[in-house]
């Protein structure tokens, strides 16, 4: 029997000690006409390993092939291969959550080292142990601000047009029931960037926060120093809403705005980190705030103590947040966090190092430059908006974007995403290269966009 | 086991690095594009190490934690089950892990054939008209599951609906969500044989209901035998049934919850489908529905074009009363393809095993461990794949607490079971065995147990100061949270 273990003389053994004549009898107290009986025939046959490997192995190989330039929240980043080969040892793998502390100290001193990175990272003061993925994370962070901004009484949260539209209606649908309302706030059509200037109507109003990406949905850089300091003059939290590989080279969202107060609260998604695509998880969301804050975070969060014996140890702390201790007065329903993806992250962040994450964001910068000015050297392509970009930018072509990107999937090459559909840029593409890329890459790319558009 | 102690950042010289992971640097003028007041002052402070330091720092820290491969651990409400490495390796394939989530179905066919299969699979297995895959944990399924409860009652305006019902045993992330949801909790008391009293359960019950949770076997250990009672007070107020599946396991293959009349699951792949449990997540939380909530289903989920037999994606677009989406993409999309495997493997024969085996076991150790002196928290209850024991005579007698034998079992190489849950039973143990463990394996942990109780009534210190053979002894958690250490600082 798969997975089990049980000899016939093992379960008569078992069912002699219990005293019942059969496994059916232990199941006398289910109301016997509830019980499935045929009801599960449709259910096919199991199978062994090797053909159910087969199987997803002939399934894996008919989507493996296509170069691609899609990004939208998800990125190709080379992977060491230390990486995962540590992060499935099975103490990892097949670990819970570290109720039992000293049966634990592997999972929660990682947790600490990436609650480390994660401060440092974004420099903020604290990181809990991850939640799902970005866009949910974004979520928690509204519910967040509306607990932790104490001057304002607002349920209400100015979210910028320019913010990745999956993050949006993520958000949108989790904190629906709660009475919260998200405020948009339009981006410059010339600059692809959310200006002070669309805020000024919101000035006087009651806000508990004002979300910034950085960069946006178009790649694009904010001004994140006058958006900051216009959100703390007016009573508002800031949420930051971050690219982790960017961080290498960008001002962390704790020094944000002139003075370098610094956001809130920081949220993003952990995926460049070591995750594979992976066709959309498991990913993991980190979240980040100031130490004022702490209390309000949800999630697990380990802290640095000692033993009996005075020895250094990690265990889960402030659990007075949380759902198995405060029922329905928890900060979050959330239970679990990503350990394993969060893990793997530990582990990346820890094998580049500053210089080698600074490296990558510079390859991804530089060859989505390269790209932007190969492609638009092609007649009548040109970029979207004029403002900076990190490694992902929005470009708008001489026909219809959906049929563009169409005709490009045919000769295997995902050149982006369209921004027809939530955006009303019938035109445009978003693009995005990576370390990943090479310079054969990108000519391969043009040179098809040249024959489509052709 | 290892000494590591030192955290990564110790390790740290300034110019060390793995640099055969990460591309040449780049020149400053190809940054020139990024204004330089946008760019970082200082780098930030990683870890400056070689491979081989972070290789041995993160192996040796592995060799500090309790695992299903290394160990018996019957967390109860957890089916810390075996995962299997054939479905992490299928998982792992390169045309899965390399697949964009917003790649166009033309080049996803694959991806979603399994999608849509595990879909089936698991309307299948539960009795339910309709699933998705999208929620990413238990506790997101329960969301899921709750937001579409609203949904359905805001759709008939039936607006009066502000309270959500909650049998005191349950998991405390039942009245999270319900909050989440924007319902007000009340609770509903469970009666000495661990069943819900049913008479307070018809008084709860009013125009005023939206819906009740439960699980079933209850975190009691025990199945609800008044289910059909239940599920009709509940339905004739107008409400709907939840069933949060953390037990699913214990009656998988044996009875299933739409033919039990809930309108709503959420299943958690990490438990009853084998995938890992990874030190805490991801997991997985499908939701199932009745024909009445169909509509309201989390997006994106795998469809199938009946003629053509190709594969594409239900989004918002085609069904726009849906929930939406809860994460960026789609849900833990490599927990759902291990999950694939899994069930795949085990096929028909194989779902009805699962319920029988585990309640094999469980019955099993209860009795064992009954006969070396153990109290049972239900005596005259059969067990479903848990059961619960008291400790509040030893506690009482010996001043020895559950945590305290929970942490002397570490020390005979055990995994405790889940500790003083549920809430309403003294000094507990949640004990779940699952189906994979051998008879010996259950036995070993019976003869610790037998030892154990020994220990506390003629040396009860070895007991309360224990553990000793860990990589530490107890922690003071009270100064963990008092003062907070969350991050490292030199």
């Amino acid at each position: 029997m798969p997975y089990i273990p049980h000899t016939e003389d093992d379960v008569q053994a078992m069912l002699a000690a219990i005293g019942a004549d059969s496994i059916e009898q232990l199941f006398d107290e289910i109301p016997a006409h509830l019980k499935a009986g045929h009801a599960l025939d449709a259910l096919p046959e199991g199978r062994g390993e090797m053909e159910v490997t087969r199987l997803m192995a002939e399934r894996a190989e008919q989507d493996r092939f296509a170069l691609s330039f899609i990004g939208g929240g998800a990125y190709a980043h080379h992977i060491p291969a230390a990486v995962w080969e540590i992060a499935t040892r099975g103490e990892y793998y097949t670990a819970y959550t570290p109720y039992q502390a000293e049966a634990s100290q592997g999972t929660l001193q990682v947790i600490y080292e990436y609650q480390t990175l994660i401060a440092r990272l974004t420099g903020m003061d604290v990181s809990n142990a991850s939640v799902y993925d970005g866009a949910s994370g974004l979520a928690e962070a509204v519910l967040m601000s509306l607990r932790a901004n104490r001057k304002s009484k607002s349920r209400k949260v100015l979210v910028p047009e320019a913010l990745n539209p999956r993050y949006r209606s993520a958000c949108e649908a989790i904190v629906r029931n709660q009475d919260v309302e998200l405020v948009s706030v339009p981006f410059c059509n010339d600059a692809g960037q959310t200006l002070v200037d669309g805020l000024k109507e919101h000035e006087g109003q009651d806000f508990a926060a004002l979300v910034i990406s950085q960069p946006n949905y178009f790649g694009s850089l904010e001004d994140v120093d006058a958006l900051t300091d216009w959100a703390h003059a007016n009573g508002l939290l800031v949420i930051a809403v971050v690219n982790p590989t960017s961080l290498a080279l960008l001002t962390p969202p704790g020094e944000w705005g002139a003075e370098g107060e610094g956001a809130d609260i920081v949220v993003g998604e952990g995926q460049p980190l070591g995750i594979p695509l992976s066709s959309g998880g498991p990913y993991f969301g980190f979240m980040a705030c100031t130490q004022k804050h702490v209390r309000q975070m949800p999630g697990r969060i380990i802290g640095r103590t000692i033993d009996l014996e005075g020895k250094q140890g990690f265990t889960l702390t402030l659990q007075a947040r949380e759902q198995h201790i405060r029922r329905s007065k928890a900060t979050s329903n959330i239970c679990t966090n990503q350990g394993l993806a969060m893990t793997a992250a530990t582990i990346y962040t820890s094998l580049l190092g500053p210089d080698g994450l600074a490296s990558v964001a510079g390859h991804c910068h530089a060859n989505t430059q390269k790209l932007a000015d190969k492609l638009c050297a092609l007649d009548g392509v040109e970029r979207a908006f004029t403002a900076p970009v990190f490694h992902e930018v929005a470009l708008t072509l001489p026909q219809d974007a959906d049929s563009v990107l169409a005709r490009l999937a045919e000769k295997d090459i995902l050149g982006g995403l369209s921004l027809a559909k939530d955006f009303k840029m019938k035109n445009a593409i978003l693009v995005n290269a990576t370390e990943v890329h090479t310079e054969g890459d990108l000519d391969l790319f043009v040179a098809a966009m040249k024959e489509v558009l052709a | 086991m290892s000494n590591e102690t030192t955290l990564i950042f110790q390790h740290s010289r300034p110019g060390r690095s793995a640099t055969a992971q990460a591309p040449k640097p780049v020149s400053e003028d190809q940054l020139a594009a990024i204004p330089a007041h946008l760019r970082r002052k200082q780098k930030p402070g990683l870890p400056e190490v070689g491979e081989l330091e972070v290789v041995r720092h993160y192996t040796n820290l592995s060799t500090k934690n309790f695992a299903i491969d290394k160990q018996f651990y019957p967390l109860g409400s957890c089916t810390m089950k075996y995962n299997p490495r054939g479905a992490n390796r299928a998982a792992m394939l390169p045309g899965f892990l390399n697949r964009h989530p917003l790649a166009p179905a033309t080049h996803s066919q694959g991806y979603l054939a399994c999608l849509y299969e595990l879909q089936d699979f698991l309307k299948e297995v539960t009795g339910m008209k309709g699933v998705s895959l999208a929620p990413m944990a238990g506790a997101q399924g329960e969301f899921a599951g709750v937001a579409m409860i609203r949904a359905y009652h805001e759709a008939r305006n039936d607006d009066a609906r502000t309270e959500i019902l909650i049998p005191e045993a349950a998991h405390g992330t039942n009245p999270a969500t319900a909050t989440m949801c924007g319902y007000k909790v009340r609770e509903v008391p469970v009666n000495k044989d661990g069943d819900v009293d049913l008479e307070a359960l018809k008084e709860a019950c009013g125009p005023q209901t939206a819906g009740l949770m439960m699980t079933n076997p209850s975190t009691c250990g025990v199945f609800e035998r008044q289910i059909e009672a239940i599920s009709k007070a509940v339905h004739d107020a107008g409400g709907l049934l939840y069933y949060d599946g953390a037990n699913l396991n214990a009656i998988l293959g044996k009875v299933r919850p739409g033919d039990m009349g809930f309108d709503v699951i959420h299943m958690n792949l990490h438990k009853t489908f084998a995938t890992p449990h990874g030190g805490g997540g991801p997991g997985a939380g499908p939701v199932g529905v009745s024909q009445r909530l169909l509509d309201y289903l989390p997006t994106p989920m795998a469809g199938q074009d009946e003629e053509s037999g190709d594969y594409h994606w239900i989004d918002t677009d085609t069904l726009p009363t849906s929930i939406g989406h809860l994460s960026a993409f789609m849900g833990n999309a490599g927990v759902l393809l291990r999950a694939y495997f899994y069930a795949m493997v085990l096929g028909r024969e194989g779902m009805i095993r699962v319920g029988e085996y585990s309640t094999l076991a469980a019955n099993y150790l209860l009795k064992r461990l009954e006969a070396i002196g153990c109290q049972p928290a239900y005596p005259d209850r059969r067990a479903s794949h848990e059961f619960i024991l008291t400790f509040a005579k030893l506690a009482k007698d010996q001043h020895v607490t559950a945590l305290d034998i929970a942490k002397r079992l570490l020390d005979y190489n055990q995994h405790a079971p889940t500790i003083y849950f549920p809430l309403l039973v003294p000094e507990c143990f949640l004990i779940e065995p699952t189906e994979t463990e051998t008879k010996e394996a259950m036995d070993d942990f019976v003869d610790a147990m037998e030892q154990i109780l020994n220990e506390a009534n003629t040396d009860p210190e070895t007991v309360t100061q224990a553990p000793f053979t860990q990589p530490v002894r107890r922690l003071d958690d009270v100064k963990a949270a008092k003062e907070l250490d969350l991050v490292w600082g030199e």
